[in-house]
This record gives structure tokens, sequence and C-alpha cells, in this order.
């Protein structure tokens, strides 16, 4: 039997081996692997996640079984240290000797790590395997233990160095990105983009540094800054090297294979080395004079060495892709094919919004038929089927801007389907699975799910980029089979969201378990308990305590869960007004409960950290004196916000704390898919931000201007104009309309913005509903608005004067002591919750 | 960490040592969950009244480490029941703690009998 000898049991190695044992021919050969890591092959790319549940089971490519049964070796911790060309042999850092018949080199890279003055001291870290991980974790708590707000720096601001910024935020650190180039991503973004996500990023809270030259590490022993020279300099606590990575070409070297200028074992593309027994695959290789630091192109390379050593003519790509999308730091960012270039090599289309954060760019040939590249900040969801377009060469519309502008008119994308790529375009580049076969996975395996066909395909499991485009293809591909992917809200009920509404409607159904038994099956699930609450809720005005065992555990206590499990308690303040008693009342209210207080986006308090047992306690005493719930947990309407208006402005055109009080009395109360906000604002100086929330006002000369489907948070848009210049009761008539039309079409957690944009005919046909009455509601749907407003009765109230209510406000049944695990620790002459130790 | 998840160890029928009473049943809601103190322990009991049984596990989610399962909406997945955590909808098998929808360490389970009304929690120590 012939042996083949793995060095390195990293993601390629070990794809490496996953591709010869699924080969027949593969089971002819022994298979030895040596991995100096202590554990066996995990997903690198997912490394981040390690930082939420310190889970390394989690990230494990295959459990050590899987090696056994596939009768390969693997002997962990053990470096290879020498290779024995004349004699075919490696040997171990133990000096154990092995031979081989063939030898694949899948050792990786490291960080490259700068000769910085310092970079020796305690506190400087790099960011590639999971023990790397483990002793920032513990570096991190030992600052947090010493040091409230501690900083940490992350030199780099590339891919990988962005990622650790937002781990090393989200381990409660300050984080600092210093980069030597004037942009972020400077092998894949150009200078507007960057700026783009630098402002994105910084409003995050992510600090960035650009242009500066780290000169040195400051501190005694430990890190305590770094220096940019010219007595420019930065205090932190701990730094992450992210500067890229060098191949660990060691092995190569001392053995004599040919090598690359700047390192890197060269290889043909046969994946062999200057030695035709010698392979070497992954981020080691140096192929076409460049290292590839990505999955994608290193499991191409392992696909190409198990062929080879099986004799079949498989080679390498001549050209290598190189897009990429970011995952994990809370802003889409994508490149892909050329991401910029002069102006002779291709023209380039742009798409900038500032105030949305988002930056689009596509190169074209000069022809203007093929796409060569482009980049995408802030809205990444035509990534895949752009890349796709450049991958295959697709030809361009007429009008290429519509790629990323949209289509003007109406309906009609300008990519036309994913069903229109040739079936051996790759949509999973990461285990390069193709059109076809997830079409055939649906098609002829009878795989009718996502799940399914990625568990058949492998598709979707790298990454996960490509999972957009595979639920296109699935749903697709179901479509031509004569079935319809069925929306249902979850196996208990085959009905979507607005079909159960319309029958517990016509049935006046008021319990969840009759409407269980009666179109339902099973038990139920946490999926539609609390939808269905809130469809009880939306036709009866029902409050969250009559069913509190179907409601998400914000609804059921009536407070916003916290990171601690304490709870938040917020009253209304309409509209933004509130009297000096009120403040006072608040204000001693928190001090006698010992609560953090905080002035909300939405223009009223936000008091932290009360105990399940002191909510009603906290609510007794508000309700006294006047307050009411303000449901900040519910899917309800929040706040309407004001700005000051003709009252104190002299710019205001109307009243708009009078307008935003009564409106926000108005739908207090009333349950919808998902939360809503209002705004009004006394003039077209917009101060009160009307068009970032679900319904705004904004006073002109001769009426009112009504606008719906605005969002903030993370992708906002701004609200369409439905009404101009209206007078009051008719602005109230139609958002009245439009709000009762929300709820009762909308999916379980849609916000009003999605729903608007998925609306069919979007703003005008709303306009034709809501003021034309083109559907024959409208009477219906001034009548339901009434029939909720007449309803409202505040929940805390009722819950407060109830005792079996109040008797749920207790941590433990069977004792009145209090949860023991939460604790808290001072910030800035307050307190928050300790972090878990 | 894995110290406060130790503290959790799932017991058998055949294990228990002491029956420990918890409270009357009326404390529990119907088809919903309470949490009761044993020793430094807190134990998320549910009344499955729609199985019309009882299930106990910790109260301790292993994700984010917070003592919140008890306030979790119960259900079934393909007739399984389970407890999805209030905080990230992470769901655990009321039968035998596995994670259902990810790959999180099991959560200990614990057997619960009512006898005239009252709840009895099995603990092995
Ligand atoms: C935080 C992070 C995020 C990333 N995100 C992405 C991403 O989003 N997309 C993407 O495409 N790529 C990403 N990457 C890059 C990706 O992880 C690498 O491209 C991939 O891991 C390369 O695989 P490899 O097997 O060549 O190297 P490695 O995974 O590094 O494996 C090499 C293994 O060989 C071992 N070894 C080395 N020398 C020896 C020896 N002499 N004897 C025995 N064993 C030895 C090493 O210890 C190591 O375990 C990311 C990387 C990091 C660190
Ligand atoms: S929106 Fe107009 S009226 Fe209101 S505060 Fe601003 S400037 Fe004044
Ligand atoms: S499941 Fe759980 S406790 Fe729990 S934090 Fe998450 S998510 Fe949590």
């Amino acid at each position: 039997m012939k042996t083949i000898i793995v060095v390195g049991n990293g993601m390629v190695g070990y794809k490496f081996c996953e591709k010869l044992v699924s080969r027949e021919e593969g089971k002819q050969f022994k298979l030895l692997v040596f991995g100096e890591e202590p554990r066996a092959a995990y997903d690198r790319v997912h490394l981040s996640e390690y930082f939420e549940n310190q889970d390394a089971k989690a990230l494990e490519l295959a459990p050590l079984t899987w090696y056994a049964e596939n009768n390969i070796d693997l002997i962990v911790n053990e470096r290879v240290t020498d290779i024995h060309r004349s004699k075919k042999s490696i040997t171990t850092a133990s000096d154990q000797e092995f031979f081989y018949d063939h030898l694949v080199l899948a050792t990786g890279s490291v960080p490259f790590v700068p000769p910085i003055n310092g970079v020796e001291k305690e506190g400087v870290f790099v960011y590639r395997t999971i023990e790397d991980l483990e002793s920032m974790l513990s570096y991190a708590e030992k600052i947090k233990k010493e040091n409230k707000i501690g900083k940490a720096a992350i030199l780099g601001g590339g891919l990988l160095g962005l990622e650790a910024g937002k781990a090393v935020m989200d381990m409660g650190l300050e984080p600092h990105v210093v980069e030597y180039a004037p942009k972020l991503m400077p092998r894949q973004l150009d200078s507007r983009s960057s700026n783009v996500l630098k402002l994105t990023l910084e409003s995050t809270g992510m600090n960035i540094h650009l242009g500066k030259a780290t000169n040195k590490i400051l501190g005694n022993g430990s890190i305590t800054g770094l220096d940019f020279g010219e007595d420019d300099m930065l205090n932190v606590d701990m730094l992450v090297i992210s500067a890229g990575i060098r191949p660990r070409d060691e092995l190569g070297k001392t053995c004599n294979l040919e090598m690359g200028v700047r390192g890197g074992i060269v290889v043909d593309d046969k994946m062999r080395t200057s030695d035709p027994n010698i392979y070497a695959i992954g981020e080691v290789a140096l192929y076409n004079q460049m290292i590839y630091g990505l999955v994608a192109p290193g499991y191409e390379m392992a696909e190409v060495a198990v062929n080879q050593i099986l004799q079949k003519e498989v080679l390498m790509q001549q050209h290598i892709d190189m897009s990429t999308k970011l995952k994990l730091i809370g802003v889409d960012v994508a490149s892909f094919g050329i991401p910029y270039m002069p102006a002779d090599k291709g023209l380039s289309i742009i798409y900038e919004n500032k105030t949305k954060g988002v930056y689009k760019r596509i190169n074209v040939s000069h022809d203007g038929k093929t796409l060569l590249g482009g980049i995408m900040v802030g809205d990444a969801e035509d990534y895949s089927i752009l890349h796709q377009m450049y991958l295959n060469n697709i030809p361009l519309p007429e009008n290429a801007e519509e790629l990323i502008v949209g289509a003007r008119g109406e309906g009609g994308s300008p990519f036309g389907s994913a069903m229109d790529l040739p079936d051996d375009a790759v949509i999973c580049s990461c285990e390069a699975v193709t059109k076809g076969a997830i079409c055939c996975s649906v098609l002829e395996d009878g795989n009718e799910t996502v799940k399914a066909v990625a568990k058949a395909t492998k598709a979707t499991s790298g990454c996960g980029g490509c999972k957009p485009m595979v639920a296109d293809l699935v749903k697709e591909s179901l479509k031509t089979l004569g079935k319809t992917v069925k929306e249902r809200i979850c196996e208990h009920f085959d009905f979507s969201r607005q079909e159960l509404f319309d029958i517990v409607k016509l049935r006046g159904i008021k319990d969840y378990y009759e409407l269980l038994d009666a179109v339902g099956t099973g038990h139920g699930c946490e999926v539609c308990k609390p939808t269905i609450a809130a469809i009880f809720a939306s036709l009866h005005n029902e409050t969250a305590n009559r069913q509190e065992t179907i409601q998400d555990t914000n609804d059921r206590f009536l407070a916003n869960i916290q990171r601690n499990g304490t709870y938040s308690v917020v009253p209304r303040v309409a509209g933004g007004e509130i009297t000096p008693k009120q403040l006072i009342a608040i204000g001693s209210i928190a001090q006698k409960f010992d609560l953090y207080t905080k002035i909300t986006g939405g223009q009223r308090i936000d008091m932290f950290g009360a105990k399940l047992h002191e909510l009603p306690l906290i609510w007794e005493a508000l309700i006294k004196e006047g307050f009411e719930t303000g449901q900040a947990y519910g899917k309800s309407l929040r706040t309407v916000k004001s700005c000051v208006g003709s009252t104190w402005c002299r710019y205001g055109m109307d009243e708009s704390v009078s307008f935003a009080v009564e409106i926000e009395n108005r739908y207090k109360g009333i349950r919808s898919p998902h939360k809503f906000k209002g705004g009004v604002s006394g003039c077209i100086r917009e101060c009160a931000e009307a068009r970032g929330k679900d319904f705004g006002f904004i006073a002109v000369e001769g009426g009112w201007n009504v606008y719906v489907g605005g969002n903030g948070g993370a992708s906002p848009k701004h609200a369409e104009l439905l009404a101009e210049k209206v007078d009051k009761a008719t602005a109230i008539k139609y958002v009245d309309r439009f709000i009762m039309y929300y709820i009762k079409t909308a999916q379980p957690l849609q916000r009003t913005a999605p729903w608007l944009e998925k609306l069919e005919g979007g703003i005008t046909y709303l306009q034709n509903v809501v003021i034309n009455d083109s559907l024959g509601i409208a009477d219906e749907l001034d009548q339901e608005m009434q029939a909720l407003v007449d309803s409202y009765k505040c929940e805390w109230k009722e819950a407060v004067e109830t005792p079996e209510i109040r008797e749920r406000y207790t941590h433990f049944v069977n004792s009145d002591e209090t949860d023991s695990n939460i604790e808290f620790v001072a910030l800035r002459e307050q307190k928050m919750p300790k972090e878990w130790a | 960490m894995i110290s406060s998840l130790k503290t959790y160890e799932t017991v058998t029928t055949e294990k228990v040592k002491v029956w420990f009473k918890a409270a009357p049943t009326s404390r529990f809601p119907k088809n919903g969950g309470a949490c009761i103190k044993y020793k430094d322990k807190q134990i998320a009991v549910f009344n499955f009244a729609r199985e019309g049984r009882w299930y106990a596990c910790q109260n301790l989610c292993p994700h984010k480490m917070e003592m919140v399962l008890s306030r979790g909406i119960i259900g079934e997945e393909n007739m399984e029941p389970k407890v999805a955590c209030p905080l990230h909808k992470n769901t655990f098998s009321l039968k035998n703690g596995n994670h259902l929808n990810g790959d999180l360490e099991a959560i200990a389970t614990y057997p619960v009998k009512v006898e005239d009304d009252i709840v009895y929690v099995g603990f092995s120590e």
C-alpha cells in the first residue's frame, strides 16, 4: 500500500483528506496526517465566532471519529521538522521518521509581524488560532479588571483587521484600527468606498486611524500605547497585529525546493513543487507568483492535488477569483473582480449615497458589454448576482447603471433571475457547487428546502455568502415542478400570517390552543405562539397579561429583558413632552430602586437594571405619578418624536408637539407585526427626523405632508410621500388606514419599510388603497382602527392591580431570594451589568 | 464558565436520592414555566399541560450564561418537547437537554413528579 503524508491539518489539509477518501480509488492509499496545533482541523474562517461561545467543538470541521472511520492516522500536536527527499521520508519534532510515496505540504501561513520596536511586549497578539483567541480573551479580562474602559488597537485595516476590530469591540474594549495606507482594505476598496465604510464603522463605535506608521510600541513590560512619531501617540492596553500573512514555507526552504523570492513554495498547475513527489496546497503554495489568502482557492488546490495523485488530469485554473464579501462586522462590504482601475482599462459607474452610507461601483469594459469588477459598501444585497455575472461573463443590460441603482419604472429586476445563469456557474465557490448541482438536487433528488440542499451538496457550508442565491434557486426550481414554496409560519400552522389573521378574525377565535386545535397541529412553538399572540392583540386589543405563556419574554413580563436577565422600564412620554414634576418623579423612583437611567432616541427615559420582583413595585410608583406603560417592550407603537414646532421655533409652520402628543395617544397600545414609530416636524428642516420613521408628518405651507415606510436602524430608509398638504384630520385618517392595512397584511416581524418595498405596486398602490379606496376596504379599516383606539388600557395598571398577575413577578416560586447571578459594576456614577467571568 | 456548567448534571429517575418539594402546581402557569431554587441551583420547571407532562432543566442558558430558561416559551418540534431561550431563541430538548438548533452543550434535565398538587423535582444530592 502506498503512503500519502499530509503536513498540516488546517482547512486545506483537511479538505484534501475529505476529497481523497470520498473517491473510491483513494482507498488504496494509507493516509498519515500531522498537525502542529493541539486539535484537529477547524473552521478558521469563522474563528471570530469563538468569542461568542468559546465552543471549539462548534468550529471543528470533522470530529476525531471521522478520521478513524476513514482510516486516516491523524497525529496532532506534532510538528514536522525535516524532509529527506532522497529517502522520501520526514522527521518530526519528537524525532520519529516516517516514509512517504507522496508528500502534501499544507502548512498554511502565519501572521506577518512587522519588526517594530517593542512587538515582544505583553499584550501584543496575532489573530490566527483558537489559542490566540484564548490568550486575547484572558488578557482582555485582565484589562477590564484593572480599568473599566480598556482600549485595544488593531494594526492593519484590511479584511481581517476589521474583523478583529469588531471582535475586540464585542469583548468590551474600545477598538482602534490603525492602518498605514490612507484607506481601509487597500486591496479591495477605492478611496471613496473606504470613506463611506469608515464613516459607517465610526458610527458603530470603531475608531479608525489612517495613514499612520507605527514606529514603536510603548510600555514597560506590557504595552501601554503606540508611537506614530512626531509626538503623535495612541494609548492602548492591547494590540492585535493583522498586517498580512507569510507562508509557512520553512520545510521547503531547508530541503531546497524551489521558492519564491518573497517566500512561498513554488507550484505548477498540477500543484507539484519542484520535486514531483511533493505537492504544496493552500496558503503555503505560490501559484502564478501569488499566495492566495482565501479558502476557496485552497480547496481547489486540494481538488487538483487529489486528482493528480489519482492520476487524473485535472489542472488548476489560470485565473483565480479573489472576490470577497466581508462577514461579521455589521456593515456590508464586498468587492469582486477588478475592484478599481485606471480609465484606460474600462469605465466605472459609481453610485454614492452619503446619507445612507451606501457606495457601489461597477467597472465595465469600454464596449459596455462585460462586467470587470466592482465594490459595494453599505448594501451588498446584489453581490452574489453581480459576482456571478462577472464570473460567467453574462452580457450586461443596455443601461448598466441599473445594476447598481435599480431599474427605473416599475417592477422588473435588471438582473433577470438566478435561473438565467448557465448550469456550470459556480454558485458556492467555497465548495465549488454549481447551479446545475443545486437545481438537480431539488429536481431529481427531491430536496425541497435550502437546509436539505445544503446537506446534500455542501453549498453554503463555507463562508455562507451564497445563501441568498441558493435560496432563490431552490425556490425557482420548486416552481418549475409546479410546487410553490408556501409561506407557512412554522411546522404547526400551514398558513401565512395574513391567512391566520383572517381565520382568527372570521371565526372570532380568542384563545391560542383553540386556534391550534382548529387549524393547526401539535403543541406549538416559539415561532407561532408570539406571532398569534400579536394577532390576538391587533384584533381584540388583548393585553399580553391574559395568555402570558404564548408571549415573548418581553411581553410576558411587560419589560425589556437585558443582557444580564434584568429588565428595563420605560414610561410613556407622549411627543417627548414632560413636566418638571414628572421629571422629578422619574428621578426619585429611579434613585430609590437604584436604576441606571438614559434618555432614549425616542425622547423618553429608559431605566435599566430592574430585577423581576421589582417591576410591579416600580410601576406602582410610576402609575401613582400619572405615568402609563410606554410599551418599549412590545411589537407596538414606540414613540412619536417631535420638534418644538411653532410653539417655540421661529421657523415652525405649525404646532408639531400638540400633533405628536395627540397621535401618540391615539396609537398607543396597538400591537403590530413589528414595532413602529412616528415623527412630527414643524417645517421642512425636519428636526424630528419624521422621514426616518414608519409614519411622519411635516408641516408645510398649506397643511401637512404625510410620509410612510421610513426606517432608521440597521437598514435606514427614508419614508415615502403618501399625501401632500392635507389637513390634520385627513392626515390622521390616511395614517390610520395605512397602519391597519400593514397590521393585516405584513409578515411576522416585518417592519413597514420592507413591507412597503415588497408590496406590489409600491407607494402608488398604497395611495390607491388608502386615499382612493381601490379595494373598498377603507371603511372597514377605519372602524377597526377606531375600535383599537377606543379599547386601549394600560397593561401595567392591569398587572399591578391584579394579584394573580402580580404573583408572576418573582424569580423563584419557592423562595423570596432574588437571582444571585445578577451582578453590577460601577459606570460613570451609575451601574452596568457585570460581564460574566 | 465551565465551572458553572458543571454544577448542572442530568439526573435520571433511577439516580434520584432526594425528591425536593418545590411548590404547589398552581405556581406554574399552564404550558409555561417558573424557576425554583434548590441549594445553590436554579431549576426551570415546566408545566407542559398540552402533553400532560412536567419537565425540569437547568435555568442557565449555556449560550450567554444567563439564568433565563424558565421564562422561555415551550413547545415542540417533531413532537420533541422543547424550550426556547428568551434571549436568542436557542432551543433545547426538554427530554434530554440537547441543543436542537445548534451545537451548544446539552443542558441538564431533572425528573419531576406531582403528588397531591405539589411539584417535586428529583436530585441526586
Ligand atoms: C480570523 C480569520 C478570518 C478569515 N476569514 C476568511 C474569509 O472570510 N474567507 C476566506 O476565504 N478566508 C478567510 N480566512 C483565511 C482562511 O482561514 C485561510 O485561507 C485558510 O485557513 C488556509 O488554509 P490552510 O490549510 O492553507 O492553512 P491553515 O488553516 O493555517 O492550516 C495550516 C496548518 O498547518 C499546521 N502546520 C504548519 N506547519 C506545520 C508543520 N511543520 N508540521 C505540522 N503542522 C504544521 C498549522 O499549525 C496549521 O494548523 C480567514 C482567516 C482568519 C485567521
Ligand atoms: S423642524 Fe422646523 S419647526 Fe421644527 S424645530 Fe426644526 S426648524 Fe423648527
Ligand atoms: S440562548 Fe440563550 S441564554 Fe440564552 S443567551 Fe442565548 S441565547 Fe442566551
